[in-house]
């Protein structure tokens, strides 16, 4: 059914530390590989290894600059690196799941994640059209919508060790700057972490209440701003005694200039 | 937003195919037999041919079925049902014209509204994404209802409510066009706050996700038609408003000079239909620092 629950039991999504992401795309990969070998059709490539490769990602890692506005203390402040993972924010209001006219995209009652059936996915695309995270892509193979499933077929599947019981890219992270959980428990991991650090919504104005949060990168560590060479260039004896001392007053015989 | 054919195609003759069947429903002009049967033939090809459009650019065409399912809430889903319902009441109604000389009015009248009703439901299509800020207000259903029945109104040969309608629908079409220019801007999303970074500084894309292009970006990101803008507005404004009106106007009626004016509008109503989808810009472009 296309019309969103009222509220859900749990409220599952990502904590995204943008502090902390070094922007190695393993969570691409991982994402990828999952996604590829288990539920729903495998996310196709076209002309994988030719001049013109494109294909189906559920996560992509964008890498913005930013530059700080100047300060009276701070007037050539050093633009920022800041490494940005991308994928369904699973919104309380998610209007990717209102426009689809099949009832193929759904919010889980249950924990909140939203999913593709892709048995009556017809892909017509509008539900793309409507998300503005770009979170949804058409497979060109398959002609449905692939989407973020919050790895539904890991976290509750008793088959694997229960530290895999966690979406790939989250287990992947080799920065650690990814965090899954419920974002309903005000006690859960990631609802400390969002509250500690100032969790914010991607575009709030879009009205979409995005579950996934990002945690803002930490204010960077200020440099003095001197010549840190300085105190190792002054001269080490103003009256110099033995050999330097009569090199210098030879040269200073020599006519010419010196400093 | 990427100009798909098949969606131009749909929108542009299911438009005028309909804005016909809305006037023959309330019997401008009224007709019987033969002359009704061609009429009808004329909107059933035009609205039934636009649908058929529609289904090509869908990845599981034969589960085209479904979509009549989530009416609650989505008007994609509605746009199908008011479809097949005005199909349905409209045939009813012509077979009484055309097979019984009989006008069965309040079906005729049924009919009309379930035709505008879809031509309405396929504008708020677009009209509800607020994520394309140019397709994100209530001009948008104006200006498809407005060109749906000054089509409409041309090809029933209705002189005079076409001359009106066509002034109003050029008058709306450019007021989508001027306030639609600054929509962008003001729906207040900017790359600061597609990435939340606004509160450090200013944002620019350093490096692409991916190195080639993806569903995203050809779906969304359509660059080429917007640098022509201008160009085509004028285009399109000469084609389907200017020069019908002063076919209409100035010259003495004949079946020839329609169908000029009619070939003219339609041209010009593709052309902007085409814009319509090349000038639109999605948010998501901002994370690639696009628009």
């Amino acid at each position: 059914m296309t019309q969103l629950p009222t509220s859900t039991k749990k409220k599952l999504g990502l904590v995204i530390d943008l502090d902390t992401c070094v922007g190695c795309h393993a969570c691409v990969i991982s994402c990828k590989g999952w996604n590829t070998e288990n539920y729903g059709a495998p996310l196709s490539d076209q002309d994988a290894y030719g001049a013109d490769p494109t294909g189906t990602f559920l996560n992509r890692v964008h890498s913005y600059s930013v530059q700080p506005l100047a300060t009276s203390a701070k007037p050539h402040p050093a633009a920022q690196t800041i490494h940005f993972p991308k994928s369904c924010l699973h919104c309380e209001d998610a209007p990717c799941v209102t426009v689809c006219p099949t009832g193929a995209s759904y919010k889980r009652e249950e924990d909140g994640i939203v999913l593709v059936n892709e048995k009556d996915c017809i892909g017509c695309g509008l539900c793309a059209w409507a998300c503005p995270y770009g979170a949804r892509e058409l497979d060109q193979d398959e002609g449905v919508m692939k989407k973020c499933t919050l790895c539904v077929d890991r976290i509750y599947n008793e088959n694997l060790p229960e530290e895999d019981r966690e979406p790939a890219c989250v287990r992947t992270c080799p920065a650690g700057a990814r965090h899954f959980g419920d974002f309903a428990d005000p006690d859960s991991h990631v609802s400390r972490l969002s509250a500690e650090r100032g969790g914010i919504d991607l575009m709030p104005e879009q009205g979409t209440k995005p579950v996934n949060q990002y945690l803002p990168p930490r204010p960077k560590d200020d440099l003095p701003e001197f010549d840190v060479l300085a105190p190792y260039l002054e001269p080490v004896a103003e009256n110099p005694g033995g050999f330097i001392g009569w090199l210098d007053k030879a040269l200073d015989k020599i006519p010419g200039k010196s400093a | 937003m990427h100009p798909a054919p098949s969606v131009i195609i749909f929108t542009t003759l299911s438009g005028l195919g309909f804005g016909l069947l809305t006037f023959l429903g309330l019997g401008l002009p009224d007709v019987t037999g033969m002359t009704a049967f061609w009429f009808f033939v004329i909107g059933y090809v035009l609205a039934v041919g636009g649908l058929m459009a529609s289904t090509f650019h869908l990845g599981h065409p034969e589960r085209a079925w479904k979509a009549f399912s989530q009416w609650r809430s989505s008007w994609l889903s509605r746009e199908g049902i008011c479809a097949v319902a005005a199909l349905l009441v409209m045939a009813l109604f012509g077979a009484g014209l055309v097979f019984f000389s009989a006008v069965w009015q309040p079906l005729g009248y049924l009919g009309a509204a379930l035709s505008l009703g879809t031509v309405f439901t396929t504008s708020m299509i677009y009209a509800q994404m607020k994520t394309v800020p140019r397709w994100h207000m209530p001009w948008t259903p104006a200006k498809f209802l407005t060109l749906s029945l000054a089509g409409g109104a041309l090809l029933a040969g209705q002189i005079t409510l076409a001359v009106i309608l066509l002034v109003l629908a050029g008058a709306i079409t450019l007021a989508t066009w001027i306030i639609g220019d600054g929509a962008f801007a003001r729906s207040g999303t900017d790359m600061e706050t597609a990435t939340g970074l606004g509160r450090i500084g200013t944002v620019s894309a350093f490096e692409p996700p991916h190195t080639g292009t993806n569903y995203l970006l050809r779906e969304f990101v359509h660059v080429v038609g917007r640098k022509h803008s201008l160009k085509l507005r004028l285009i399109a404004g000469l084609l389907a408003f200017v020069l019908p009106v002063l076919i209409l106007l100035l010259l003495p009626f004949s079946h020839a000079l329609a169908l000029v004016a009619i070939l003219s509008h339609v041209a010009g109503v593709a052309t902007a239909r085409w814009l319509f989808f090349a000038e639109a810009e999605h948010v998501v472009g901002l994370y690639y620092g696009k628009r």
